[in-house]
């Protein structure tokens, strides 16, 4: 079920044979001025339609690990490959999203969705994005509220928007940085299966970074556990629980198992 | 039995009861403003009946509103007090200007550019920690006794304000923000122009509100010290001849000057930054 890794090195799970999308080579990232060694020797494959989640301490890399992968901060060694092409920056394939919807209060939903596109191709882009805005809109269910300013979304729908932009350039992958971590408890369980039948309806290969065991459960098809200073992972666990997941299987007996691993790994993490 | 059938014969039907406000929050408006104006005049005819207060220096109430009126007729029909006013009105506008056009110059500069804020900063602060009205002479030797030593000022006293209103601004987009325009592919200039800059906003209009009142205070300092055909001009020749009720009157209808300023600042702020709540509320209180 689950494959352990020799010497930080992650093996593929097996039964995951998509396309792989991103792949990550012998990454480490030292930060030399405060000589911390945050990332070493990470190796990871994300395949199409694939959903991953990295779970681990805080202070454990999982950040660096993802600004890496943005393209927001270069790897101090290794390889970063999105769709073939080494990752020298930002990127339109790469969709991003935080723990803060951050939404521009001077810009109607709408306005904010199609905000990448006007960054990088204009206004006149972004206006012709519009009626694709409109169906993602519909998509994350925010019907009606597409000409609302910012301030009258709840965090719940402030975050679908945030989906929204996300989604707008059409990215080969996304990175989810603990995006749901501010809501409440029954909005954040809500918007993660929000987050799953999208994921599901577009084929989306996502990488989610996050604190909690029963979410990275829930939503992922693979869990890389990860060990603090300097990260690395310690395990990649296969999530074999059937698509599409529903809340209730958060009583399954396997779901239970699975945790109970995690649990196990991260607290032993943590006495160490 | 079930604990509801034990409580109910008890409870009352009705447990309503009123929140008690004390009567003076519930004054309304302008009934409370009225009372402060009207408390306040009859404090000053007292200490005039009394004379507390020779009546050489201090007019009674009555002598300054029957002054207000004369000076009222005076702007009404045209007469040299508008001519004066005129000339303010034109040093505040200019100077007002100015030290937008300066202080939003060197607030980017400051604000935006690692250069301005080690180089450029210091200098600025230890300007503006100078006693500015000093430079009147100066500027009055320079520019002679026209309007251009006014504005230049009343430009000088204001501009301060608005540098640290938007270099404060441009500092005020938060690490999530900038990061995803980082994400976005943005360029330094696209973040300024559509990330730093519109969140600067409330910040950058307080500065312009202070402006705006520092900048009526320049003119008039300037027209002081430096003659000219301005209302300070007025203030200062009546003040020599003792005419105190018409300086009253005249320093209450160049307030008009201030708050009309104030205003258009407090109502551009509302146009423009209507998404800030706070910059909406503020505008409220200051009307």
């Amino acid at each position: 079920m689950a494959v352990l890794s020799m010497a930080g090195e992650a093996v593929a799970p097996v039964g995951l044979m998509g396309r792989p999308v991103y792949e990550l080579r012998g990454v480490s990232k030292t930060f030399a001025r405060r000589n911390v060694h945050a990332l070493d020797k990470v190796d990871l494959v994300l395949r199409e339609g694939t959903f991953s989640s990295i779970i681990g301490p805080s202070g454990c890399g999982k950040s660096t690990l993802l600004k890496i992968m943005a393209g927001l901060q270069p790897p101090s060694s290794g390889s970063v490959v999105l769709e073939g092409k080494p990752v020298m920056g930002p990127r339109r394939d790469i969709g991003m999203m935080f723990q803060q919807a951050t939404l521009f209060p001077w810009r109607t939903t709408l306005e904010n969705i199609v905000l990448p596109i006007e960054i990088r191709d204009g206004k006149a882009a972004a206006r012709a994005k519009h009626d694709q805005a409109r169906q993602l809109v519909d998509l994350v269910g925010l019907k009606g509220f597409e000409s609302v300013y910012p301030n009258e979304l709840s965090g719940g729908m402030a975050q679908r928007a945030a989906i929204c932009r996300m989604l707008i350039t059409e990215p080969a992958v996304l990175l989810l940085d603990e995006p749901f971590s501010a809501l409440d408890e029954l909005s954040r369980d809500f918007m993660n299966m929000e987050l799953q039948r999208i994921c599901l309806e577009r084929n989306a290969t996502t990488f989610l970074v996050t604190h909690s065991i029963a979410e990275a459960v829930i939503l992922s098809d693979v869990v890389y556990v990860m060990s603090p200073r300097p990260g690395r992972f310690v395990e990649a666990i296969t999530v074999d629980l059937p698509r599409p997941r529903t809340l209730e299987m958060m009583t399954d007996p396997r779901f239970g198992a699975l945790v109970h691993r995690i649990r196990s790994h991260l607290d032993k993490g943590a006495f160490q | 039995m079930t604990q509801a059938q034990i409580l109910a014969p008890t409870l009352p039907e009705q447990t309503v009861w009123a929140e008690r406000v004390s009567w003076i929050d519930r004054v309304p408006r302008w009934v409370s403003m009225l009372a402060l104006l009207i408390g306040f005049l009859i404090i000053w005819q007292i200490v005039y009946l009394i004379e507390l207060v020779s009546p050489i220096i201090l007019p009674s109430p009555l002598e300054t509103i029957q002054d207000l009126f004369v000076v009222g007729r005076n702007l009404l029909t045209g007469d040299y007090m508008l001519m004066a006013l005129w000339i303010t009105t034109q040093e505040v506008l200019l100077g007002f200007v100015i030290a937008v056009v300066l202080g939003f110059g060197l607030g980017v500069l400051v604000g935006e550019t690692a250069f301005g804020e080690r180089a450029v900063m210091p200098y600025l602060v230890a300007i503006n920690t100078m006693p500015k009205v000093a430079f009147a002479p100066l500027f009055v030797s320079w520019l002679g006794f026209g309007i251009a030593s006014k504005v230049a000022l009343a430009a000088f006293i204001a501009f301060f304000p608005v540098i640290v209103g938007t270099a404060a601004g441009l500092h005020a987009a938060d690490q999530n923000a900038r990061m995803l325009f980082k994400t976005m592919g943005a360029t330094r200039w696209q973040a300024l122009v559509q990330l730093k800059l519109p969140i600067g906003m409330p910040h950058f209009f307080s500065g312009l509100k202070n402006a705006a009142v520092l900048v009526v205070v320049g003119a008039v300092v300037g027209e002081f010290l430096g003659g000219g055909k301005g209302f300070g001009e007025l203030i200062r020749v009546a003040a020599a001849q003792l005419n105190t009720p018409r300086v009253f009157s005249l320093i209450i209808y160049l307030s008009l000057l201030g708050l009309a300023t104030f205003w258009v600042v407090a109502w551009a702020q509302r146009r423009f930054v209507f998404w800030h709540k706070e910059s909406v509320t503020e505008e409220t209180l200051a009307q």
